[in-house]
């Protein structure tokens, strides 16, 4: 069964998350496509990155999940998604703090999209991933620790 | 040494008579060892466990560590306590035999006496004698049971799946099964157990594309009218610990939310007994057990903790039992559910060691390893060498059978350092014991056995050291992988288990003389992760060697210095080194 989907969607390559989601209406196009946010995404640090999506001093919040592994086993693809609860989201980004450009996606999400991204990203060394969402004119954040480890010698 | 059970007592009453320090008066009047497993029955509801044998099909020596030192909540708690700290904690009699099953004290005179542990005919005995007084109870193997002896390697894990057939094993879930590669792993998943109705149960592995689950999550099964759920975690690191690429198209990790998904799934399907077996190692478990809720007991591995009893821990919804039942077959833990009005009311647990000298060989199992061993006979009874010294692995840092490991690397490979994994596996030889090629193999019987020798600066040695240190010694026991330190030789170092990593090797000096950040130095090594080396297998340097000395004496343990963690740390005890 399962093998039969991965062939279809094999089919279909190239047609990853992002695209689906736009072809479902979900994101708006102009923002998946033309808005390439140069000064936040080559931000060689967080706070730099955060003040290029226009974002200062979010508040910690319970209210995002992060789900990504605790110890990545390939830091070239670290699955993370994010799960935002708080009314109103509008955009989510996330960040792995000491990559050399921390911010590595920057979501737009259409009003009444439910608050969740899924995606892969790159990760040199151990660090925290961190979300910064925008929900009702306001940004939050969440973080989680990932380790990047060099691997063997267990058990 | 091979004895029956009267030429047994009789050593016994020698060894009582020469003085020795041992529970000499009830073995001698027999009593402690004829009721030995008299193991009435409790309740319903019944589990049967042994985990991590590591394939030893015949009964061996294996010494239980000296460190094994915990970090922040876990200091000082169980597993995390040794020798005399161990004995207090659970009121066992010094020098009796569970005394010896359990720690390392007096490891040498006490097994001259109770001999040696494990073997799969001897277990299988115990096993039957388990069932026949529990109608129904389920025998779980909790993984590293295909890997760890010279015929398991070379019959492709063939000579362990036939064995655990026979025992009757009911369920199991992996880790060093993962290295014999995913494909052989699904063909003894959907052949050999299939055929013989031994259930292969993963929560934790799922697909790396879709997150689609590899294997089963769990089993329901029945006993006495009583649903009993099954779920297997499997060891949640396998593709950093070991090679990638023998498993690339799976996922690992943790998951507990996956873990309380099928644990309310199991209850929603009228299960009245939810267990798991656990690969996640004792500190994790511990962990997932105050995270998850409506798990009865964790039956766990990885780790090799012999704990005499389970720690009970508390979580939103009530109390998770948490096990684990040591290594090499040395025990079988009995797990025995009283389970009224649909839920557990009361339990009782014993982790039974098992000596072979208490213990008749199964008929039936006893032919079926001779007829296994019998191709590679000759291969495994060569004597390479014999050992005036006492040779064991386990414990945090090294082991004097790892330092025999690392000094052949750096004498063979001309190496000024050499790394060899801190795996937790491998058995123990007694002063005068040979070294056959079958023992040489009980510490290096891998799929990925390459040797190396790289050019490293002394920066990198570090980050090396540190990382793994972390693996050990990180303050979250999530972000912990369940191995031991890795076993260095040339280099000496002093260690702080409670700092944070890059912050807790110092001192590290070779030959006399620090070791520089930019310098570059000659370090050996084997089992590496990555695809594609070329060395010769370990097995055949360390065999060169041990030809070479002919006599192992005088080895030299290079432990390190330990700061940090106090004088009266629990988790410490008779070092070879200084602590503090």
């Amino acid at each position: 069964m399962n093998a039969l989907r991965r062939n279809v969607l094999k089919g279909a390559a190239g047609a990853g998350t992002v695209a689906v989601a736009v072809a479902a209406g979900l994101l708006k196009p102009t923002q998946a496509m033309a808005a390439w946010n140069k000064p936040a995404f080559e931000a060689k640090n967080v706070g730099d990155a955060m003040k290029g999506l226009g974002v200062s001093a979010p508040a910690d919040s319970k209210d995002i999940a992060i789900k990504a592994p605790d110890i990545a086993e390939n830091g070239a693809v670290v699955p993370v998604e994010v799960t935002s609860n708080l009314a109103g989201t509008t955009s989510i980004a996330i960040f792995a703090e000491k990559n050399a450009t921390p911010l590595v996606a920057s979501y737009a999400l259409a009003g009444g999209t439910e608050g969740y991204v899924s995606t892969r990203i790159k990760m040199g060394q151990t660090a925290l991933v961190r979300a910064v969402v925008s929900a009702g004119g306001k940004s939050y954040t969440a973080a989680k620790e990932v380790k990047v480890t060099i691997g063997g010698c267990g058990g | 040494m091979h004895m029956n059970r009267r030429e047994f007592m009789q050593l016994l009453a020698v060894a009582a008579a020469s003085g020795m320090a041992l529970d000499s008066r009830s073995a001698l009047a027999g009593k402690a060892p004829a009721n030995f497993y008299d193991v009435p029955r409790h309740g319903n509801v019944s589990f049967l466990h042994f985990t991590d044998c590591h394939a030893q099909l015949l009964p061996i020596w294996f010494r239980e560590p000296n460190v094994n030192l915990g970090v922040g909540e876990a200091l000082g708690k169980v597993p995390h306590i040794v020798g005399q700290d161990l004995l207090k904690t659970y009121g066992i009699k010094p020098g009796s035999a569970e005394a010896h099953a359990f720690t390392y004290l007096d490891f040498t005179e006490a097994a001259k006496v109770y001999g040696k542990v494990g073997g799969f005919a001897h277990l299988k005995t115990l096993v039957d004698k388990m069932r026949a007084q529990r109608p129904g109870a389920l025998l779980l193997d909790g993984g590293d049971t295909w890997q760890g002896s010279a015929t398991s390697l070379w019959t492709n894990a063939q000579d362990m799946v036939d064995a655990c057939i026979k025992l009757g094993v009911n369920i199991m879930t992996p880790h060093w099964e993962s290295t014999f590669g995913a494909e052989r792993v699904m063909e003894i998943v959907n052949k050999d157990f299939k055929n013989a109705n031994v259930d292969f149960v993963a929560q934790n592995v799922v697909t790396n594309d879709f997150g689609d689950q590899v294997f089963k999550p769990y089993v329901m099964k029945e006993q006495n009218g009583v649903k009993v759920a099954v779920i297997g975690q499997a060891f949640p690191y396998t593709p950093i610990a070991n090679p990638r690429w023998m498993v690339p198209d799976w996922s690992f990790g943790i998951r507990d939310d996956g873990m309380q998904k099928w644990v309310d799934d199991a209850r929603a399907n009228g299960a009245q007994v939810v267990v798991v077996i656990s690969h996640n190692g004792m500190d994790v478990d511990l962990k997932m057990a105050s995270r998850v809720t409506g798990i009865d007991a964790i039956f766990g591995g990885h780790t090799h903790d012999g704990v005499p009893q389970p720690v009970q821990v508390k979580n939103a919804k009530g109390i998770t039992l948490v096990t684990n039942a040591g290594s090499n077959g040395k025990f079988l833990g009995v797990m025995d559910f009283e389970v009224k009005g649909k839920r557990v009311t009361s339990y009782k647990y014993r982790l039974l060691p098992v000596f072979s000298n208490l213990l008749p060989a199964d008929r039936d199992m006893e032919a079926f390893i001779k007829t296994v061993r019998a191709p590679y006979e000759a291969k495994l009874n060569e004597t390479l060498a014999v050992t005036d010294d006492f040779l064991y692995r386990r414990g945090n840092f090294n082991g004097t059978w790892d330092q025999v490991i690392v000094d052949a690397l750096m004498e063979v490979k001309g190496a000024d350092a050499a790394f060899s994994p801190g795996f937790r596996w491998g058995t123990t030889l007694l002063p005068g014991d040979p070294i056959t090629m079958e023992r040489l193999m009980d510490q290096t019987a891998i799929t990925y056995p390459q040797t190396t020798l790289t050019e490293m600066t002394g920066a990198t040695i570090k980050t090396i050291m540190e990382d793994v240190c972390d693996n050990l010694f990180n303050a979250d026991p999530y972000y912990q992988q369940g191995g031991d330190m890795v076993r260095v030789g040339g280099i000496e170092y002093t260690v702080n288990p409670n700092k944070k990593i890059g912050e807790r090797i110092g001192d590290m000096m070779l030959k006399g003389k620090p070791v520089e950040a930019d310098k570059t130095y000659k370090v050996a090594g084997w089992a590496p992760v990555g695809e594609g080396a070329q060395g010769e297998p370990v097995w055949d340097v360390v065999a060169a060697y041990l030809r070479d000395k002919k006599t192992i004496k005088g080895v030299k343990l290079n432990t390190p210095k330990i700061v940090g963690i106090g004088k009266k740390n629990p988790g410490i005890a008779d070092y070879d080194g200084s602590y503090a």
